[in-house]
């Protein structure tokens, strides 16, 4: 029939684009798992011409039993947790502030989206220089003049000052996708609980949050998707000192500081495990959202 | 136990005067119907009475007390919305007992009157759905049975019925009517529809431009429209308005005269004219028939038996005991 014609020719003509995306997806996997059985180390002499000694899980035991894995990994999830967690909330409440009617409305919001734009590594630099520094920075001065002592925060509160910055960079994206969803909440829905007695913070946690329940899945979705992967701003900041070596970062040191790149593969299926842990994690809570 | 006295009500949003200041009465245990064009002002009143909006000036006394500046929560009214505002993450059971915990009833309290409002309102078997699957039918239910729950001195009905399918339209019209005569709670109905206002109402409040043109029972308004706007605003095919010489014959500057109070016949008449599209409901077809007496067509209603062919001479006779006429502000000639 022409419908079983139209579907193998609709399959011949996507297959161009399909074997692409593949392709482009498997190719780099398959050469970080072919690397992480093999011992190869560029410093040392080892090459592809000449061939790289098979080594089994060498790799992924010593990737694993390294004093710094589990720290790396609880560093990993201690900077997406607390970036999640403050891009949501600050971003649930801005969404509500810019719903209000105000002057300017257009540009607020625009203002808003503005440090989205900022690459990372100038954003991180920004921050790190600017604000953070003990000596010269803005919260220096702040703490000075209250009479404090500054806080030399890279080294002394160096996970939180890298949430800070992150989250500073992602609560736009929060907020822009929050603010939008929120828009879009019947106002007759609020009306009639406002009829039915319910209060301002009633209305929140009743109407509002669960209308957003499905947005803020998704936020949290993108965001971890993003978040397992940063790296610049700990390359500007700290350098993976002070507690912030997440795994991308260890499997960076391994490849590139350690010239190591069969332990860095190892690593780097590791951190695809991780990130698939946490994607079947992430699903099962906040899929249930998204199957309303 | 549910009047509503509004004294000097007006509304403005900046410049634009939406509703210039208005009296109005409403009974315990009326069903009030505000009807009127579009942006007539009629939801916005309801809105004033409801509390969602602020009157710019005036009282508004609900049960001999002011509540013009009571919270829309206090003031012990209910209102159904257009668009049901029913919150969709909650069961048909959440949804109504929402107003219930919102007052902190205890739990015993809250499943006795739900269940009650559900027996009443067919809705017992859809307790634990969501409203995404009910019927809108059903999903107008739901938004009456989360009224009725807060037992209320009035309920607000705010064009309840304009997003149902005809043939359910009239069902809930009947359901509406019964329940008013079972709850004898005020209600104030909101709608556009003449047909609604003229089958539902005790009284009906024609509002124009925030203006109220009349306020009668609905026979009332019918025979005796106080104006050309009443005149031509409610019944259904519009009363005939003649202008011009004819009407001056009758020392006005318009006369009215229903579609039901013109003889047709096909011999001798007043008023000569041909045949042009005419309607047949089965029970009755209305001619529209172009006359020399005006230069609009005139309708004129017949038993469904009668057939006229398109284009046919017909005499048409205005019976003038029914004839309404009008002085040259439009108002009602007594």
């Amino acid at each position: 029939m022409a419908t079983q014609h139209s579907r193998s020719a609709a399959r011949l003509m996507m297959a161009p684009a399909v074997i692409l995306l593949l392709g482009w997806m498997l190719v780099p996997l398959t050469m970080t798992l072919y690397f992480s059985f093999k011992k190869y180390l560029p410093m040392r002499g080892d090459s592809l011409e000449r061939g790289l000694d098979w080594v089994g899980f060498e790799n992924y035991s010593r990737f694993l039993n390294s004093s710094s894995f589990w720290p790396s990994v609880q560093a990993t999830l201690l900077i997406v947790g607390g970036v999640l967690v403050i891009t949501v909330v600050l971003g649930v409440l801005l969404a509500i502030l810019l719903d209000q009617p105000i002057w300017g409305q257009g540009i607020v919001r625009i203002l808003i989206i503005a440090p989205f734009f900022v690459m990372p590594t100038v954003s991180a630099l920004v921050w790190k220089n600017m604000f953070m520094d003990p000596v010269n920075g803005m919260f220096a001065h702040l703490w000075r003049f209250f009479g404090a002592e500054p806080v030399s925060w890279l080294s002394d509160a160096s996970v939180q000052s890298i949430i800070m910055i992150v989250s500073w960079q992602w609560l736009p994206f929060a907020t822009l996708i929050l603010l939008t969803a929120i828009q879009s909440l019947d106002s007759e829905q609020i009306e009639a609980a406002e009829m039915d007695g319910a209060s301002v913070l009633s209305r929140f946690f009743y109407i509002v949050l669960p209308h957003l329940s499905r947005a803020i899945t998704i936020v949290i979705l993108i965001q971890t998707i993003f978040l397992l992967s940063i790296f610049a701003e700990i390359f500007v900041t700290t350098g993976g000192a002070f507690g912030t070596r997440t795994l991308t970062y260890l499997i960076f040191q391994r490849v590139v500081d350690s010239q190591n790149i069969g332990l860095g593969s190892a690593g780097g299926v590791y951190a695809i495990i991780l990130a698939n842990i946490v994607a079947i994690f992430l699903m099962r809570i906040v899929g249930k959202n998204l199957d309303r | 136990m549910g009047s509503i006295v509004l004294e000097k009500v007006k509304k403005s949003f900046g410049d634009v005067t939406v509703i210039p200041p208005l009296d109005l009465q409403i009974d315990d245990g009326e069903f009030v119907v505000f009807v009127g064009p579009s942006g007539c002002g009629k939801s916005t009143l309801l809105r004033l009475i409801a509390g969602l909006e602020d009157v710019s000036g005036g009282t508004i006394r609900i049960d001999g007390r002011d509540a013009t500046e009571i919270p829309p929560a206090r003031r012990g009214l209910a209102m159904v919305f257009q668009s049901y505002a029913l919150y969709p993450h909650m069961s048909v059971r959440k949804n109504i007992a929402f107003p219930l915990r919102m007052a902190k009833l205890d739990q015993a309290e809250i499943d006795r009157r739900v269940g009650a409002a559900a027996d009443i309102l067919n809705l017992t078997a859809y307790l634990d759905r969501r409203p995404g699957q009910l019927s809108g039918g059903q999903r107008q239910r739901v938004a009456i049975g989360r009224a009725i729950v807060r037992e209320p001195a009035a309920f607000l009905f705010d064009e309840p019925l304009s997003n149902l399918d005809a043939a359910l339209r009239v069902g809930m019209r009947l359901e509406i009517s019964e329940l008013h005569k079972r709850l004898a709670t005020t209600m104030i109905y909101v709608t556009h529809d003449q047909v609604e206002a003229m089958t539902m109402a005790d009284k009906i409040v024609v509002l124009q431009a925030g203006v109220i043109e009349q306020v009668g029972s609905p026979l009332e308004l019918y025979q005796r429209p106080r104006n050309v706007f009443v005149a031509g605003f409610i019944g259904s095919p519009r009363m005939n308005l003649i202008e011009g010489a004819e009407a001056r014959k009758h020392d006005a500057a318009a006369i009215g005269i229903r579609p039901e109070h013109l003889e047709i016949s096909q011999t001798e008449g007043l008023w000569k004219g041909t045949v042009g599209v005419s309607e047949h409901l089965g029970s009755d077809t209305f001619f529209h028939v172009q006359t020399n007496a005006s230069a609009q067509p005139l309708t004129a209603r017949a038993s469904g038996e009668l057939a006229l062919g398109y284009g046919s001479e017909v005499y048409l006779t205005p019976r003038p005991e029914h004839l309404h006429r009008f002085d040259e502000n439009g108002l009602r000639i007594a």
